[in-house]
This record gives structure tokens, C-alpha cells and sequence, in this order.
């Protein structure tokens, strides 16, 4: 029985009234590879903010290598081997690779001065590490997000890590760094360095860790060897449902397509993109992170348009030049990042979902309708349960699926016909994903036309009657989803 | 070294020193007066009070931060220390002068810094606040007037030559004062505290990442503190020049200079939102405003007409800097594109 | 005791400064009642603060956006020289001038205020150019041409009919430069409280890229912001016109900054997003409250209102930071 690295037991912690963790336990053992998983809000951040130092519990014990932990501070969590790398790196952009390398280092040397000979020195060792190979005088701003996890990784190696905890590391990446990471990660556990990362991806709990935790609610719900766990077992510990999630099957299509693109072409994203979109339908767009899907669904909302081809709406071109113009034709755009691109966070509830068909909302002599405002807000509060007290508290009240949910009443309250959503559920923790998805298959039922796209190929079959793969900036192959399968969409778009 | 030549292209450095030599052309075609001796003293000693201040403001802004109060700072140290020596009858070196300025700055900084580095308040504000606050306690408490006379020792350092240039031509003298030592040193200081110790790349880093620096191991709050007094003693460094080469000390001779020394600094390449600039574009950038500030003569256009120049300058400086970094930040992601 | 709280953090930046303002108002009781609460005084008090009101009432506009507006004064005396110019132009610098023409002198400021206000938001909106430059150099630029049209000294030799008319009262107690700002509080009001341009105009500046990807015209939005507050300023420009009766290239050069206090005081973030008219008000109202007592303190400086302007500003910002949940670190 092998002692265990980490062990923290029953820990709890509150700020002020909010019982952020109840009663958690986590048990890691030496150079394994262990996933946390949970929906957003469950406490898997915290954690690790105890863990690392940042901040201190209010009850239950923590052991690392055998000694109990009291208050520790971050710079005490680093000196033990606990390193943390966040979702956004902390990573300075404006400095070199090797100055973010060596700073750390630097600092706990405790010297006035910097050598610059000595930082090249620290960098250069840093990536022999994992052998990464990066152009040590370039500014970090100026790397790619891979490139930046790897320099984060690299900067984590050099203090004797004992366990490596990665939060959330695959969200920014393609499937091919992705890759790359695993193989980092398997190379790390070779030398006996301990991983702990979060996710909630399913296929990455599988593929990589040996084993798992699953909070919810504050609360640990299960751990255990990955072997013994399963798709249902690992849906129902992370939401305390069982979902049925229901195929999309499309209805009432309508017989002449509500939106159409031909030849659409953008020099240096996307070549001559065709396609149609019947009302009902809703049709997925897959493909590689630079495969062209992104700049397609800009494109067709207008903050990047097209150098030539068409976009028609019931038949008809129309030029779509700027959002506005896209929102008049009753197209909406539900964009990937909803934190940066959709919500203003600080923001009222209400002024989120109003904003986008703010000046439908003017009574004749173009005064704001107040009382309609209100009644808007009401209404999409409850068809979309957003689960709020007041619409007037600031949208950062809200968990993470409901944010995404304030993110579509607001293209909903415009009464669209067609709405391209990329990304739909990024970040979104598996309990509101199937929430989302259920409302775009009722919205599609109900006459809409939808776009999904996504990389999230399980997402994709399910909840689309069609789906487009995307390689290279051209439409390399269509197909019904009933009769597709996720290894001939993955061969289509590598 | 082909991709080397292309980084250096693109921050603002070069472009700001062409700039400067094609105006000094301009000018030497129109006059013949520009590459004389006595025309690069003359703009040197007008470089050497907005350059301190332009170093002090240098350092706000790299850290992500920004100081309006600097003017004010700097003229109630100067008038309290030209006060206090001329009330003691002090005859000696300007040294003691010095001293004392650089204390009351620090002083004074350091209530900015307290705000701004203690209590992260928004710096902006808070240095509009004190910029008031200096201000009322000179005029209101400390009661200042203009002292045309001021200390021997300080007189005699804003005058004594460092270096004389004379007109051939028309016989003109020029001196440069020893004041542009002072520039000099306090120049080759703050590069070498930026370059080379851990609290200038704590400035750097902050500015880039705060929150990173803070988990890093920088102890931000007090690394800005220092800061703020740092550019406190500048600021009055800067002060005491002034009345050492005006020879008498004027207090609401420098309010009023702080835009045009931040304009100057952005114009030289550095980011407003900090983290990014070389010490080279800053003077690089004050440099060009004084130069266009001080080349109306020559040109033969008359003085009133400095401010439509020096607001023109500003302007387009700014649009082709803005211009210049959203079409960086387009071929960046391209470049990006094609790496992956 | 729990309701005076609620209210209090319902409207907190009015609250605090009516607290101060009710201590002031009562520390002037005890020392200078005779004198400071007459008719009068608030009078006077009612006639001057117009002109800086109102920059601060559209640089507020601005300053919601995550902007600012550096070019108020030099708008100002611009829109305020050429007013000048035209009176002498057409009636000579001796003559008289019909009061309906005073008409034209309005719409002059405006003209100026949309001149001005586009070149702003065209900078800023389509080149990119951060507003604290832009406005900057532009506010250089427009002092500089003051300074060549009046060759560096003030314009006193013009028909004094508009500035006789607005620096008086209305119904004998009513400064006419005070309806003036009245109006145009009334017209900031109802655009940002009663039209969607508030809300814009809010969201926009709490994350400017979001605000694209929901469908605002952000363009229009910024080129209405700058217009507003360039046109308050050139009007703020005609105030002063009215109580120097002169025109002059650096009138008010001080105002930027106060402005900017009055905004910040008021309760608008320098950050943008968030912003009250009625913040603004009180502001204004308050530090011609404290301006005007230490006047009548014969042995005060009145250069300690600039200090206490300083220290209230520092005041609210340091209140602001405590009165704030603290939030668990350690």
C-alpha cells in the first residue's frame, strides 16, 4: 500500500455565507495521473487554491508526503513541489520566453540584480525538460496558446515538482495538441511527478488518468480506479441526473431553405463555401481549430465579411457588412467565448438579454419602453429558467450554464430565423449542456434554422440532422448524421 | 539577422528618430541654423526638465499605472526647498538643495504610492487628487509667490557652462548647463534599474501581468509604492533644475506640462496600458515635441503658432502609432495561423 | 437604521457626497451663517458653476464609455472666439446686436461641438487612437488656433448685448445661465435614463468587444458621445463668454481637471460602464458649495478650495475601497 502524496480529508471552507466546500476529500497517489471533475461551481477550483496555498481551509486535514499541512502560503506550496498552472498560464506577455522562465527562479534567489547570462541559463535548461523547442527571445504575447502551455509547463518543471496540477488544459487547444500535451503529461509520469488535472470531458478522463474524483456541490461524490467508471456511471456523479439525451430528429422542415451561402470565399480562411438551411434543420459545422470554421461563422454574422460569394435569406441576397446588418436579416451569432465576446459581465441580467433588440423596445416618439423591457426580461427569464432572484444583479451572479443561457435569450429575444452558435457548450459542465441542447432541438421544432459548430464531434451527431466538415478552408464532406460515424468525420478533418 | 532588422521595424524607435533627423533637415534648409552648435545646445538644455519628468513618467506608465501629479510635485518641492534655503540664507553647493527636493518628493510620492500601490486605487484619479492637493497646500498654505531671487549655489548651477557653443555666425552664445548631467545620470540610473534589477522587471512584469507578478513572488503593492517615490524624487530633481536654470522659482511656471510630457512618452513607443516601451523611444518621443516646440524660429513661423504645430504632431503621432499596432496585431494572428 | 443603509447603497455616490455636503452646509451655519445663506449667495453660486457643469456633464458621457474627454476647454474657447468674431463681423466691435441673434451664436456652438466632437470620435472609433491622446491633441491643436486668432490676448471690444442678457436672472432672481444648464441636464437626462442610448452606452463601455458581437452601432454610438460633450463644452464656452465678457485662448484652463474631478466624484468609474446624472449634480453643486464658504473666509486662501477638491476626491475613493465587502484571501 503505497503512502500517498496528497491527501486532504474532509476539508471545508466558507466565504462568508457561501459554503464553497462542505466536506471534500482527495486522495493522490505518487506519479499518478489523477482527473477532478465537476460542473462549474462545484468547488474544483478551490481546491486547489487550498491546496496551493492561495487560500487557507476552515476544516479538515491536508497531508503532503506524509506531513500535515497548516497554513501554508504559495510561495511554501512551491517550495514543497506543488505547482499550479492556471487555465490562463500567469504568464507575463510583454516579457521574453526566457525572462518568464527565470523569474521565478530569480525571485526566490532573492537577488537585487539580474544576470541575463544567468536567465538564459535557467530558460535553456527549463525546455531541454520536455524538449521544447521555442525561440527563447520571443515575446510570450506573441505565441501560440500551446506554445504558451508548454513555456507554463516548462516554468512548473523547474522546482522540483513533486505534483503537477493543470486546470482545465485542454480548452484553447486542437486535437493535435492535445495530443501533444498527453504525451507530456505520460512522459512527466515517467519521472515519477504526480498530475493532477480538471476537466470534464469525459474522453479525456478515460484517455489519460489512472484515476478520478468527482465533486459536486461542494461535496466529493466519487473516486476510484478510471477502469470502474462509465459514461452513465460518470453523468450521473457529475449532475446527480440521469439524462436521456435524445437524438435530434428534425420536424416540419420547411421546403425552401431560409438561408443559403454561395461561393462564399475570405482570402486566407475559406474558399468557396456552399451550403443550404431549411427551417427545423439544424446543421453542424466541424473541423480543426484553423480549419476555417471560425472565421466562416464571423463571416456569416458580418465582423469579418467575405471578399466574394452570396448569402441569401429566403431566396434573396442580402449583404451582411457588420453585426447590425445580420441582425435586421434575424441572424444571431452565440459566440465561443461567452465570457469575453458575450455577457457584459458586470452588467445587469437584463440589460444582457435586452441589448441585442434594445431598439425594438422604443415606443412612437422613440422613447425606451420601460415596462416592455421589463416584460422581455421576464419572459426570457422563464422560458429559459435562468436561475436568478433578481434580473437586476449583475450577471456574474450566475454559474456558468446560466451565463450561457443569458447568452441565447438574448439572440432568442430577437426573434430570429437563423442562429449560428460556435461552441455552444465550451466550459459549460454537462448538467446545462443538455440543457442547451434540449432548447436548440425545441427551438429548431419550433421553425428556427440552426448552424452548431463545434468540434465536440459527440455533440455534433447528436444534435444535428446534418453535418458539414470543414478542412483547409473548403466543405470536404457532408453527411446525415444518422448514418455517420465520429471516425469518418476525424479522418475527413486531419 | 533578416528577422532581427524586421522586429527592430516594427516598434516605434526608429520611425521617431527619422522623424527627427528629416525636421532637423527641414529646418537646416530652411534657416542653416539647425546642425550648429549653438541650435543643439539650445534644444538639449530645453530637453533636460521635460526629459527628467519624462523618465518619472516613463516608469508610471511601463507599470501599467500613469501620474498627472508630477508638475505639481515638483513645484512645491522646489519652491519649499528655493524657500527654505533663502529663509536660512544658505550660500553653499547646490548639493543641499538637491538633497532636501529629492526628500520632500519621496515624501510626496509616497502618498501617491500609498494609494496606488497599498490600496489600489485607480492612479489616474489619485494623481489628479494630489496634483489638487500640491497644489492647494502651495499656493494656499505654503502661500507661494514667484522668488526672483533664489540661492547663490543653485544660481550659479543653472548657469556655469557645462559646454559653450558660439555662433560663428551671427556670434550668439549657447550654454548647456550642468543640469544636463544631472539628465545624464538619472537617464543611465533608471536604465540600468530597469534593465538589471529585479524591482525594474517587477515594473516590466506588473505592468504585463499584475496578477501573475503577484502570484510570481513580486510584492507588487510595495514594489509600486517604491515606485511612486522614485518618481517623486525625479519629479523634484526635474523642479530644482528648472529654478536652477531660470533662475528663480516660479510656482505655476511647470503646472500644465503633464500631458505634453505623457503625449511625448506614447509618441516614443510606449504602451498606455504598460508593459511595453524602451527608455530610447521615451526620449526619442519628449524629444520630438520640444523640437517641434523650439523650431518655430527657425522656421520663421511665429510663436503663437507652437501650440497648432506641437497639437498636430500629437495627433498624428498617436494615429500612426494606433494604426501601426492594430495592423500589427492582424499579422500577428496570421503568423500565428500559419505556425500552427 | 438598516433603511437609511438601503438607501444609502441604492444611490451611494449621491449619498456621500449629500453626507458631506449636509456637514458642510452645517459647519457653514455655525461660521458664516449670515453670509453664506442668503439669496444671493446661492445666486451667485447658481450663475457661476454652469460653466465647468457643463464639460462635466458631457465628459461624463464620455468617461462612461471607458473614455475621456481632454478637449473641453479648448472647445470651449473656441466655440467662445468665434461667437466673438462673428458679433464684431457683423455689427462691428462698437455696434449692437439684436438679442434673436443670439440665436446664432447658440447654433455657432454647436456647429463648433459637432466640428469638434466628430474629429474625436473619428480618431478614436476608426483609427484607434486612445481618447486620452486623441482628445489631448486635439485640445492642444484648438488652443493653439486660439492663441493665432487673438494673437495671444483676450477679445473684450464686442457687442455686450448676449453677454449682458445671459450673465443676468431671469424673473430677476433666475441666472439665465442657469436655465441654460438646466436644459441641457434635462436633455443628458433623458438620453441616458429614457432613450436606449443609455444602455448602450453603458454596455459598451463596461467590454467594447462584446458590444460589437451584440449588434451595437459602436461607431454611432462614439460619434454621438464625443458630439455631446464637445457641444456642452462649446456651450460651457458661451457661459464663460457671458460672465468674462471677453473671449481668451486660455480662459478655464484649470476646468479640464475639474471636470474630470466633478465626473469621477460624481460616481462614474474612470473604467466606464457605470454612471449617474444625478452623481454629477450633486457633485457640482457641492464643490461650488465649498468653493463659495472658504471665499467668504476673508483670512482663507482660496486656493485651499484646489486642495480640498484633492482631498475630497481622494475621500470618495478611499471610502469606496472600505466600504466594499472584503473579500477571503488568507
Amino acid at each position: 500500500m503505497s503512502q500517498s502524496l496528497l491527501k486532504a480529508e474532509h476539508v471545508k471552507i466558507s466565504f462568508g455565507n457561501v459554503h464553497a466546500l462542505r466536506d471534500v476529500s482527495l486522495e493522490i497517489l505518487p506519479g499518478e495521473i489523477h482527473c477532478l471533475a465537476g460542473e462549474n461551481g462545484c468547488g474544483k477550483s478551490t481546491i486547489i487554491k487550498i491546496i496551493s496555498g492561495v487560500y487557507q481551509r476552515d476544516g479538515g486535514t491536508i497531508e503532503f508526503d506524509g506531513k500535515k499541512l497548516e497554513k501554508i502560503s504559495p510561495i511554501d506550496a512551491i517550495n514543497m513541489g506543488i505547482q499550479v498552472i492556471y487555465q490562463d498560464f500567469a504568464l507575463f506577455p510583454n516579457l521574453t520566453v526566457a525572462e518568464n522562465l527565470a523569474l521565478n527562479t530569480e525571485l526566490a534567489s532573492r537577488k537585487k540584480t539580474v544576470s541575463w547570462k544567468n536567465v538564459r541559463k535557467i530558460a535553456e535548461e527549463a525546455v531541454a525538460k520536455i524538449n521544447f523547442d521555442v525561440d527563447l527571445d520571443e515575446k510570450v504575447e506573441k505565441l501560440s496558446v500551446a506554445q504558451k502551455q508548454m513555456v507554463a509547463i516548462s516554468r512548473a518543471l523547474m522546482s522540483n515538482a513533486r505534483l503537477i496540477i493543470m486546470d482545465e488544459p485542454t480548452t484553447a487547444l486542437t486535437k493535435k495538441e492535445v495530443n501533444s500535451l498527453f504525451k507530456i503529461i505520460l512522459k512527466l509520469k515517467e519521472q515519477g511527478i504526480a498530475i493532477l488535472f480538471i476537466s470534464h470531458k469525459l474522453n479525456e478522463v478515460f484517455e489519460i488518468s489512472d484515476r478520478f474524483t468527482i465533486f459536486r456541490n461542494g461535496e466529493m461524490v466519487a473516486t476510484g480506479s478510471t477502469k470502474d467508471l462509465d459514461d452513465k456511471k460518470f453523468t450521473y456523479y457529475m449532475t446527480g441526473r440521469e439524462f436521456n439525451d435524445q437524438i435530434f430528429v428534425p420536424e416540419n422542415m420547411s421546403e425552401k431553405p431560409v438561408f443559403e451561402l454561395k461561393n462564399l470565399t475570405l482570402e486566407g480562411a475559406f474558399e468557396a463555401i456552399n451550403f443550404s438551411l431549411r427551417r427545423g434543420e439544424i446543421l453542424g459545422i466541424t473541423g480543426l481549430l484553423d480549419s476555417g470554421r471560425t472565421e466562416l461563422a464571423l463571416s456569416m454574422f458580418g465582423l469579418k465579411p467575405a471578399d466574394s460569394g452570396e448569402i441569401l435569406k429566403e431566396g434573396t441576397p442580402i449583404k451582411i457588412t457588420n453585426p447590425r446588418d445580420a441582425i435586421e436579416h434575424k441572424i444571431g451569432y452565440v459566440p465561443e467565448d461567452r465570457l469575453s465576446e458575450g455577457l457584459f459581465l458586470t452588467q445587469s441580467i437584463g440589460d444582457n438579454i435586452i441589448i441585442s433588440e434594445i431598439d425594438k423596445l422604443k415606443k412612437k416618439n422613440g422613447q425606451f419602453d420601460l415596462k416592455k423591457r421589463d416584460e422581455e426580461i421576464k419572459r426570457w427569464v422563464a422560458e429559459l429558467e435562468i436561475k436568478t432572484k433578481n434580473p437586476d444583479n449583475p450577471a456574474t451572479t450566475l454559474s456558468g450554464g446560466n451565463q450561457q443561457r443569458i447568452v441565447l435569450a438574448k439572440w432568442l429575444a430577437c426573434n430570429l430565423d437563423v442562429l449560428i452558435l460556435n461552441g455552444p457548450t465550451v466550459g459549460v459542465d454537462i448538467g446545462s449542456k443538455h440543457d442547451i441542447h434540449m432548447v436548440l432541438q425545441k427551438l429548431a421544432k419550433q421553425g428556427l434554422g440552426v448552424i452548431i459548430i463545434s468540434d465536440d464531434l459527440p455533440e455534433v451527431i447528436q444534435n444535428c440532422n446534418r453535418v458539414l466538415v470543414i478542412k483547409n478552408g473548403k466543405i470536404r464532406s457532408e453527411y446525415d448524421t444518422q448514418k455517420v460515424s465520429e471516425q469518418m468525420i476525424i479522418d475527413d478533418m486531419m | 539577422m533578416k528577422k532581427k532588422v524586421k522586429k527592430i521595424f516594427q516598434s516605434n524607435e526608429p520611425y521617431i528618430f527619422l522623424i527627427i533627423i528629416i525636421l532637423g533637415i527641414v529646418v537646416q534648409i530652411r534657416s542653416g541654423q539647425f546642425f550648429t552648435g549653438n541650435n543643439i545646445v539650445d534644444l538639449l538644455s530645453a530637453m533636460i526638465v521635460p526629459g527628467l519628468f519624462a523618465i518619472a513618467e516613463f516608469m508610471a506608465l511601463i507599470s501599467g499605472g500613469i501620474d498627472v501629479s508630477f508638475p505639481a510635485l515638483a513645484s512645491l518641492s522646489a519652491y519649499a526647498t528655493t524657500k527654505i534655503l533663502l529663509d536660512k540664507g544658505y550660500e553653499g553647493n547646490v548639493f543641499l538643495a538637491f538633497l532636501i527636493a529629492v526628500l520632500i518628493g519621496a515624501f510626496l510620492g509616497a502618498i501617491n504610492g500609498y494609494f496606488i500601490g497599498y490600496l489600489n486605487l485607480n492612479a489616474m484619479i489619485v494623481t489628479l487628487g494630489t496634483s489638487s492637493i500640491f497644489q492647494g497646500f502651495m499656493q494656499g498654505t505654503l502661500r507661494a509667490n514667484q522668488l526672483s531671487v533664489i540661492p547663490q549655489g543653485m544660481k550659479k548651477f543653472g548657469t556655469d557652462s557645462f559646454i559653450t557653443a558660439t555662433n560663428k555666425v551671427n556670434g550668439l552664445s549657447s550654454v548647456l548647463p550642468y543640469t544636463f548631467l544631472i539628465l545624464i545620470i538619472v537617464c543611465a540610473l533608471m536604465f540600468f534599474v530597469l534593465r538589471y534589477t529585479i524591482f525594474g522587471r517587477g515594473i516590466y512584469a506588473i505592468g504585463g501581468n499584475a496578477l501573475s507578478a503577484h502570484t510570481a513572488g513580486f510584492n507588487v503593492k510595495r514594489t509600486k509604492f517604491i515606485m511612486y517615490i522614485i518618481i517623486g524624487m525625479i519629479a523634484s530633481i526635474g523642479g530644482i533644475c528648472r529654478v536652477c536654470m531660470m533662475q528663480q522659482c516660479h510656482p505655476t511656471n511647470m503646472l500644465g506640462m503633464e500631458m505634453n510630457i505623457i503625449a511625448g512618452v506614447v509618441l516614443g513607443g510606449v504602451a498606455l496600458t504598460g508593459g511595453a516601451g524602451t527608455l530610447t523611444g521615451c526620449m526619442l518621443g519628449t524629444f520630438l515635441i520640444i523640437l517641434v516646440q523650439n523650431s518655430m524660429i527657425l522656421l520663421g513661423i511665429p510663436t503663437t503658432w507652437s501650440d497648432v504645430f506641437v497639437g498636430l504632431v500629437i495627433v498624428i503621432g498617436v494615429s500612426l502609432t494606433a494604426l501601426q499596432s492594430s495592423r500589427t496585431s492582424r499579422s500577428k494572428k496570421k503568423a500565428v495561423k500559419e505556425g500552427a | 437604521m438598516n433603511k437609511a443603509k438601503s438607501i444609502y447603497r441604492k444611490n451611494p455616490e449621491v449619498s456621500r457626497l449629500l453626507i458631506i455636503m449636509l456637514l458642510w452646509l452645517i459647519f457653514m451655519m455655525f461660521t458664516q451663517a449670515e453670509k453664506f445663506f442668503t439669496g444671493r449667495n446661492f445666486l451667485t453660486m447658481a450663475g457661476q458653476f454652469p460653466e465647468y457643469g457643463l464639460m462635466a456633464l458631457g465628459g461624463m458621457l464620455c468617461m462612461i464609455t471607458g473614455g475621456i474627454d481632454l478637449a473641453v476647454v479648448g472647445t470651449a474657447n473656441m466655440a467662445s472666439i468665434l461667437s466673438v468674431y462673428t458679433m464684431i463681423h457683423f455689427f462691428g466691435e462698437d455696434g449692437t446686436m439684436p438679442m434673436a441673434f443670439s440665436v446664432v451664436i447658440f447654433l455657432i456652438a454647436v456647429l463648433t461641438g459637432v466640428v469638434v466632437g466628430s474629429i474625436n470620435a473619428f480618431l478614436i472609433s476608426k483609427l484607434g487612437v486612445p481618447p486620452i491622446l486623441a482628445t489631448l491633441g486635439v485640445n492642444e491643436f484648438l488652443t493653439g488656433l486660439c492663441i493665432v486668432v487673438t494673437n495671444g490676448s483676450a477679445v473684450s471690444s464686442f457687442p455686450k448685448q448676449y453677454c449682458d442678457f445671459f450673465s443676468g436672472n431671469f424673473l430677476g432672481f433666475i441666472p439665465r445661465r442657469l436655465i441654460v444648464f438646466i436644459v441641457v441636464a434635462i436633455i443628458i437626462w433623458l438620453m441616458l435614463e429614457k432613450s436606449t442610448y443609455g444602455t448602450k452606452l453603458r454596455l459598451y463601455g463596461t467590454n467594447a468587444h462584446v458590444a460589437k458581437f451584440s449588434g451595437i452601432n459602436t461607431t454611432a454610438l462614439l460619434f454621438r458621445t464625443y458630439i455631446t460633450s464637445s457641444i456642452c463644452a462649446a456651450l460651457g464656452g458661451l457661459m464663460m463668454l457671458a460672465t468674462y465678457s471677453s473671449a481668451r485662448a486660455d480662459y478655464g484652463s484649470n476646468y479640464t481637471m475639474q471636470a474630470i474631478l466633478l465626473i469621477v466624484l460624481g460616481g462614474v468609474s474612470p473604467n466606464g460602464g457605470k454612471g449617474k446624472i444625478s452623481g454629477v449634480i450633486t457633485a457640482i453643486v457641492l464643490l461650488k458649495m465649498i468653493e463659495s464658504g472658504i471665499n467668504r473666509f476673508r483670512s482663507v486662501s482660496t486656493y485651499y478650495v484646489t486642495l480640498i477638491w484633492g482631498a475630497v476626491l481622494i475621500l470618495a475613493l478611499v471610502i469606496d475601497y472600505f466600504s466594499q465587502k472584503p473579500k477571503k484571501t488568507k
